[in-house]
């Protein structure tokens, strides 16, 4: 029973932790609390969905879990270290090697093939073009599109896309996977086939994944759901508990 | 993330938009082309008025009645002509030259059906030395013709050409105005010099002339060649004391005639199409920086609409420095192949150029890496700000640009 998320105290095995943040725009009468003091740890392999109307700060909570965004208080451990305290190119080295990103609209390079586009993070991770080649391979193998390699992302389905953009943010083996709506930009069919695909990876990697729905279908498929409202986090425990 | 992997990430996206990638580099194309053709052209004639000077003849001087500073109305028409005593004396009393006394004019030409407007002079047999205009075919002048000033002329390749049709006119009879005249020579080729056909000439005795043609025993200019080099200029100041001597002129500046040396000629030939390379040089500098202030607009643009792509790139761990160097080699890629292609087409069409204007074709290796260099100089400095702009791009506002 999760129901008061500050009362617990951080495992040790959370990937990573949050205290009391605060997440600020603007100043005195047009400021906006897009956080309002959130507190939650996550634990390494876990399966998280965040859910909540839009405004509620889960976008918000996503960018700074994320590495994307710093809050403006409050301390966010990833790892056990303080992203608060790191420069912009300590966060950008931190997605490199620990996060890939998943989008609701793919976010796939237009006109490049799907191989070079998995490719990419490892571009800039330093790896070698034969090496990089054939980790990006693999990473298509693993979402089943080993054979569409060639193709740029405008010949392939919404889903195929999809799949590109799960094997571009795996390539690196991250130890954290964040998906914006994955599914919002796919039909129902699709969409299920992709968070099969994700359940799946998650089972085989071990790897962590938060992933913001609107879809308490899909949210099903975590086994943790975090729903936000107006900044806060409001309710936080299994699929079961939060959705009914 | 190494230097090979950012080239071909740059030439990657070039390669992505190859229409606009081409519009974007022509302006550089064409600013590069145009400097260093104009340059190049530019050296071409200054090199081409040095070395028509020199077939004018070398260690030459030009002896003129008038002054050499032309002022209104023109003092020149004012003074008085040379006589054949001019020449005479100046054989006489000064050593160590050739003088060719001469007097053009212009006369209709008839050969058979054709006839033309063709430059006459009148002169003596020193002409062909002291002007480097030899007789190819035939003889020189006989003593007695230049005596006597007989009808006998000396023609040039040109009037074969086009009035002979190609035949051999040696011992035919031309008209010239009206008289006729027996063709006893035929002069070595020139080609054009300063706009000039040389070879569309017609040489006959200075008498000739005189008589003849203009009706008048006047001397209008003097050629002298010293046959020493480098005494030139003892030689212009003794022509310049005999002839204040001889038309009672008490100091240089109350000179009624001038002086010229082929060499002082030359060279304010050369400075000023050395002026002339300068200014078409410069304006083409000009549209080399609108070149490289097209390369800037059209990366700016690219950097918005490829925002989202930034967003990603940041995303996924590219760093600010990262993203910068990316746009940045883009457009030194784009300025450095425009400024290649520039070159070529800069030296392709000085080429062509020199070839119709039958210009000597100079290649300059200073001016061709000096063009290179600004190119790229140009994609390092128009490219900078945009790339900036990218690198500095907050990862989630461009994640969400649409």
């Amino acid at each position: 029973m999760r129901k008061d998320a500050t009362a617990i105290p951080a495992p040790d095995n959370a990937l990573l932790q949050m205290h009391d943040i605060y997440k600020i725009y603007g100043e005195g009468s047009t400021e906006v609390k897009a956080l309002n003091g959130v507190s939650l740890n996550i634990n390494a392999g876990e399966f998280v969905a965040v859910m909540g109307p839009s405004g509620s700060g889960k976008s918000t909570c996503m960018n700074i879990l994320g590495c994307l965004d710093v809050p403006s208080y409050g301390e966010y451990l990833f790892r056990g270290v303080d992203v608060g305290k790191l420069s912009l190119d300590e966060l950008a080295l931190l997605r490199r090697h620990f996060m890939g990103f998943v989008f609701q609209s793919f976010n796939l390079l237009p006109r490049v093939s799907a191989l070079n586009n998995v490719e990419l993070p490892l571009i800039y991770a330093g790896i070698k073009r034969s090496q990089r080649q054939k980790m990006a391979l693999q990473a298509l193998e693993i979402v089943g599109l080993g054979k569409r390699a060639s193709a740029t992302p405008n010949q392939l389905s919404g889903g195929q896309q999809q799949r590109v953009a799960i094997a571009r943010a795996l390539v690196t083996q991250p130890s954290l996977l964040l998906a914006d709506e994955p599914t919002g930009n796919l039909d129902s069919s699709m969409a299920h086939e992709i968070m099969h695909e994700l359940k799946k990876i998650r089972d085989e990697s071990g790897i962590t994944i938060i992933m913001v729905t609107h879809e308490a279908e899909i949210a099903r498929y975590a086994e943790r759901v975090l729903y936000f409202v107006d900044g806060k986090l409001l309710k936080d425990g299994t699929p079961d508990e939060v959705l009914t | 993330m190494n230097a090979l992997d950012t080239l071909l990430m740059a030439l990657q996206a070039i390669a992505r938009n190859k229409l606009r990638s081409f519009l974007t580099t022509l302006g550089i194309i064409i600013g590069v082309g145009s400097v260093v053709a104009m340059v190049h052209l530019g050296q071409s004639a200054t090199r081409s008025v040095t070395e028509s000077i020199a077939s004018i003849g070398s260690n030459l001087l030009f002896v003129m009645p008038g002054t050499s500073q032309r002022g209104p109305g023109g003092l020149r028409s004012t003074a008085e002509p040379f006589e054949m005593d001019d020449v005479i004396a100046m054989r006489n009393e000064i050593s160590g030259i050739l003088v060719a006394p001469s007097i053009s004019t212009s006369a209709t030409v008839v050969i058979g059906n054709a006839n033309e407007s063709i430059p006459v002079t009148g002169t003596s047999n020193e002409y062909f030395t002291v002007r480097n205009h030899a007789v190819e075919f035939g003889r020189m002048f006989s003593e007695n013709e230049l005596i006597a000033g007989d009808a006998v002329c000396i023609i040039g390749k040109t009037l074969i050409e086009e009035m002979y049709l190609g035949q051999d006119p040696l011992g035919s009879t031309l008209r010239v105005g009206r008289t006729a005249c027996r063709v006893i020579g035929v002069l070595e080729e020139k080609g054009q010099s300063m706009g000039q056909d040389r070879d569309k000439a017609i040489i006959m005795p200075l008498k000739s002339v005189q008589r003849r043609l203009v009706g008048k025993l006047d001397v209008q200019s003097i050629f002298v060649s010293a046959l020493v080099d480098g005494t030139t200029q003892q030689v212009q100041q003794d022509i310049e004391s005999l002839l204040r001597q001889r038309r009672h002129i008490d100091t240089p500046k109350n000179d009624d005639f001038y002086v010229r040396d082929t060499q002082d000629i030359a060279e304010a030939l050369a400075r000023t199409t050395n002026t002339l390379t300068i200014l078409l040089g410069a304006i083409a500098a000009v549209s080399l920086l609108v070149g490289g202030i097209g390369i800037m607009n059209i990366m700016l643009v690219s950097v918005t609409e490829r925002t989202r792509e930034i967003g990603i790139r940041l995303a996924i761990g590219a760093r600010t420095h990262d993203v910068l160097t990316q746009f940045l080699v883009e457009s030194i890629v784009l300025s450095t192949i425009g400024g290649l292609i520039g070159l070529v087409l800069g030296v392709g069409g000085t080429w062509l150029v020199t070839q119709q204007l039958d210009m000597p074709f100079v290649l300059s290796p200073g001016i061709m890496l000096l063009g290179f260099s600004f190119s790229v100089a140009i994609g390092i400095i128009f490219g900078f700000f945009p790339a900036r702009k990218a690198a500095l791009l907050n990862p989630i506002d461009a994640l969400r640009h649409e």
